[in-house]
């Protein structure tokens, strides 16, 4: 350690620097602890609490339990339920969203589409469009007798499927609706992404001859690496938390097909207000939804290792 | 939003009159506002009763919020929660026990020993049964609702049965006669959703099971009474009377109409959709009738549904609010409320009037009404239902034994039960 006056003095500067940078900083940290961190913290007591409808008459009848949330939760079959459901929804509907987002990305930043602003708008639309609003148009289409989809399906003479009443399709038809919703949002970071790699790799690539194929295989894909992982982890984490979409348009059926993690985590607290068993829940997704995250940044980085 | 788009062009209007009378008299009279919460159909018509009352009343204003079934409980938990429950409200009769629990419920006791009109003996007693928690009354009857027999009379005729089924044995001899006329292997004589508790629940009540034991402290599911029941009902899965699972008959109007099944035991609200949706030339084909029994002797008895009217222990206009509730329970109003809605009255007087005599289907409502028991006054009672449709799903699809499915659906409830048994140990 140097303790010549002029390293004191600099110590100082810097004690004193840092204070204003947390002063500056102070009207968003403190929101953010007050109304993050504090109810976060809550939620994780609660959760070893079996704070249920009779602690909201008297806060006397409060247990601390310890890991009896997660114990009950382990051996809930509804709970397993649920988290096949939402891991379908994660690993079917996460892939296929990215590939369609990439799909229009491509085709809305070849040079041979026009009127790209256009489309890029009427791609981005469903994404800004209200949920709810879009539910009620896709229960129109799934309408297993009146419905576009079968009528469309009749027509390529396949029997008509009960979209939203099957327990098979229910899931398939909640994915399908929730791409549709959500693809545009990918759709425009992949563009921002094709357009922010040189021109001349592929003048080059062009030079020596590789085909469209090689070119997109080559240069495009690995150059789109870094957003591929943003989108992916962030469509991640959006699709562990699906709720919107069951809740307005299954409510979790038919023969609870479609309940998904934070679903039964709703009901549990809100329908039946076991408030301590979904803080267990949640604080399980939650430890899902890390894992998940950590495991996509390491593969990255490996990938970047090579 | 008709009733929304309409309040506000009133208050436009009114506040353009007041404008106008403002040179001539200096104020208007203060109004007592109350708030009233009503759920799904009852919230947007309840409304079109209120004309004659505020003309009696002139110094109460009703403010009507309509709240969807489907998300009413959690509101109502969330008002309680936030301290922000309106003045009265309407209640399905199971989520009395709960609302009580929380002490949000005024005892209407007192309230009723000085009311003029509304007396317990007005009303069918298992249904104001299920408004008293410990021989203290919590809510007024709004309206009844029960569960019974809806069937193909032809289809029955066809069978050699000229009559509903009065007894289980009948009733499964008639499922059988049906299942074996000529064309309906492929057709099932009951319809038995396993998304609907009902059935389950009430051939329980009807063994005179109590569904838990020991001062609701444990399921008694797998008791002898309760098991008797079940197993009778998995009979009709088991030997294809029955379709398993929910997904075979997506529309039960196409299903009855086609006679796809038979039977089903339904609701009030189905004779509104009975005769709206079954193609015409089927209309004099149907019929209701009261729940069979499992003995000659005893009368099949049937689950106490519907809603009440209550009051909140923390407002603070009562007496008004009261007034309502007797204005509501009137005989005429109640048959006005039938009229518009379809809900079945909750005063017995109201159903001397012809709309209801002369409806054949009503008939066996009434008849049902007179055999109503509530089922488990507790909180946990609607988290139990719903663990006796689960595990009646994974019997009928022999993914379990009946007994084995029996004992998993007590050891569940009696999970849900440790808090209740918790807090009644003497500490």
């Amino acid at each position: 350690m140097n303790h010549t006056p002029r390293a004191r003095a600099l110590n100082l500067e810097i004690k004193s620097l840092r204070r204003t940078a947390y002063f500056f900083l102070a009207p968003a940290l403190i929101p953010i602890f007050v109304f993050f961190f504090l109810p976060a913290l809550a939620a994780f007591i609660l959760s070893f609490t079996d704070f249920d409808i009779y602690s909201l008459s008297n806060f006397q009848y409060v247990r601390f339990v310890g890991l009896k949330n997660y114990l009950q939760l382990s051996s809930d079959p509804l709970f397993w339920q649920a988290m096949r459901n939402t891991f379908y929804y994660v690993l079917a509907g996460g892939p296929l969203a990215i590939v369609a987002s990439l799909a229009t990305a491509l085709l809305l930043n070849s040079k041979l589409i026009p009127y790209k602003s256009f489309f890029r708008a009427v791609y981005f639309a469903p994404v800004v469009t209200t949920l709810v609003a879009v539910a009620v148009v896709w229960r129109f289409l799934y309408h297993p007798r009146f419905g576009l989809l079968n009528y469309a399906l009749g027509f390529l003479g396949l029997a008509p499927i009960d979209w939203l009443g099957d327990p098979t399709w229910a899931m398939p038809a909640i994915i399908l609706m929730s791409i549709w919703k959500n693809y545009g949002y990918n759709m425009i970071i992949f563009i921002a992404g094709l357009q922010s790699i040189p021109q001349d790799l592929y003048e080059a690539a062009h030079m020596d001859g590789a085909n469209a194929w090689q070119q997109f295989k080559s240069i495009t894909l690995p150059m789109l690496a870094p957003t591929t992982v943003f989108v992916s982890i962030i469509a991640m984490i959006g699709n562990f938390q699906l709720f919107t979409e069951p809740y307005v348009m299954t409510q979790g059926g038919p023969v609870n097909s479609t309940l998904s993690l934070v679903l039964l985590m709703y009901q549990q607290g809100f329908r039946w207000w076991n408030l301590g068993y979904s803080a267990a829940i949640a604080f399980v997704l939650f430890g899902i939804i890390l894992l998940g995250s950590l495991l996509q940044a390491q593969l990255q980085k490996k990938r970047e290792g090579q | 939003m008709k009733t929304l788009w309409c309040s506000r062009f009133c208050r436009c209007s009114s506040l353009v009159l007041f404008l106008l009378a403002a040179g001539c008299r200096s104020s208007n009279t203060e109004k007592t506002v109350i708030k009233f919460w009503a759920m799904g159909a009852e919230g947007e018509h309840v409304q079109k009763l209120l004309p004659e009352f505020q003309r009696r009343h002139p110094e109460i204003e009703v403010k009507i919020q309509g709240i969807p079934w489907t998300a009413a409980h959690e509101k109502l938990l969330t008002a309680y929660a936030g301290n922000s429950l309106p003045d009265m409200c309407q209640l399905g009769n199971t989520w009395i026990p709960e609302f009580n629990l929380l002490a949000a419920l005024e005892n209407l006791d007192s309230w009723i020993a000085r009311s003029r009109s509304i007396r317990p003996e007005n009303y069918f007693s298992g249904i104001w049964d299920t408004n008293v928690i410990d021989s203290s009354a919590f809510g007024i009857p709004w309206y009844v609702d029960t569960r019974l027999l809806f069937y193909r009379k032809d289809i029955l005729e066809k069978a050699g049965y000229r009559h509903a089924p009065r007894t289980w044995k009948e009733w499964h001899e008639v499922a059988v006669k049906i299942k074996s006329l000529p064309g309906a292997q492929e057709k099932y004589a009951l319809l038995l959703p396993t998304n609907e508790w009902g059935p389950f629940v009430l051939t329980g009540l009807q063994t005179g099971s109590a569904l838990l034991k020991n001062g609701n402290r444990y399921g008694d599911f797998s008791g002898a009474r309760f098991a008797s029941a079940f197993e009778f009902l998995m009979k009709f899965y088991e030997e294809k009377l029955a379709p398993a699972g929910v997904t075979q008959v997506t529309n039960v109007y196409h299903g009855m109409a086609e006679g796809f099944f038979a039977m089903y035991i339904t609701g009030p609200w189905n004779i509104g959709e009975f005769r709206k949706r079954l193609p015409a030339e089927l209309q004099d084909k149907w019929m209701t009738a009261p729940m069979p029994g499992p003995e000659t002797h005893t009368p099949g008895v049937s689950l106490a549904g519907g809603s009440s009217l209550v009051l909140f222990k923390k407002s603070s206009h009562k007496a008004h609010a009261w007034k309502l509730i007797e204005y509501l329970s009137e005989a005429e109003q109640q048959l006005e409320f039938y009229r518009i809605t379809g809900d079945l009255p909750a005063v017995r007087a109201a159903w001397q009037d012809t709309s209801l005599t002369n409806n054949i289907y009503i008939k066996a409502f009434y008849q049902q009404l007179e055999h109503v028991v509530p089922t488990p006054k507790i909180p946990e009672w609607e988290q139990i239902a719903m663990k006796v449709q689960q595990y009646a799903e994974a019997a009928s699809r022999k993914q379990m034994t009946t007994a084995e499915a029996l004992a998993a659906l007590d050891r569940e409830v009696d999970l849900i039960l440790e808090k209740r048994r918790w807090m009644l140990e003497p500490r």
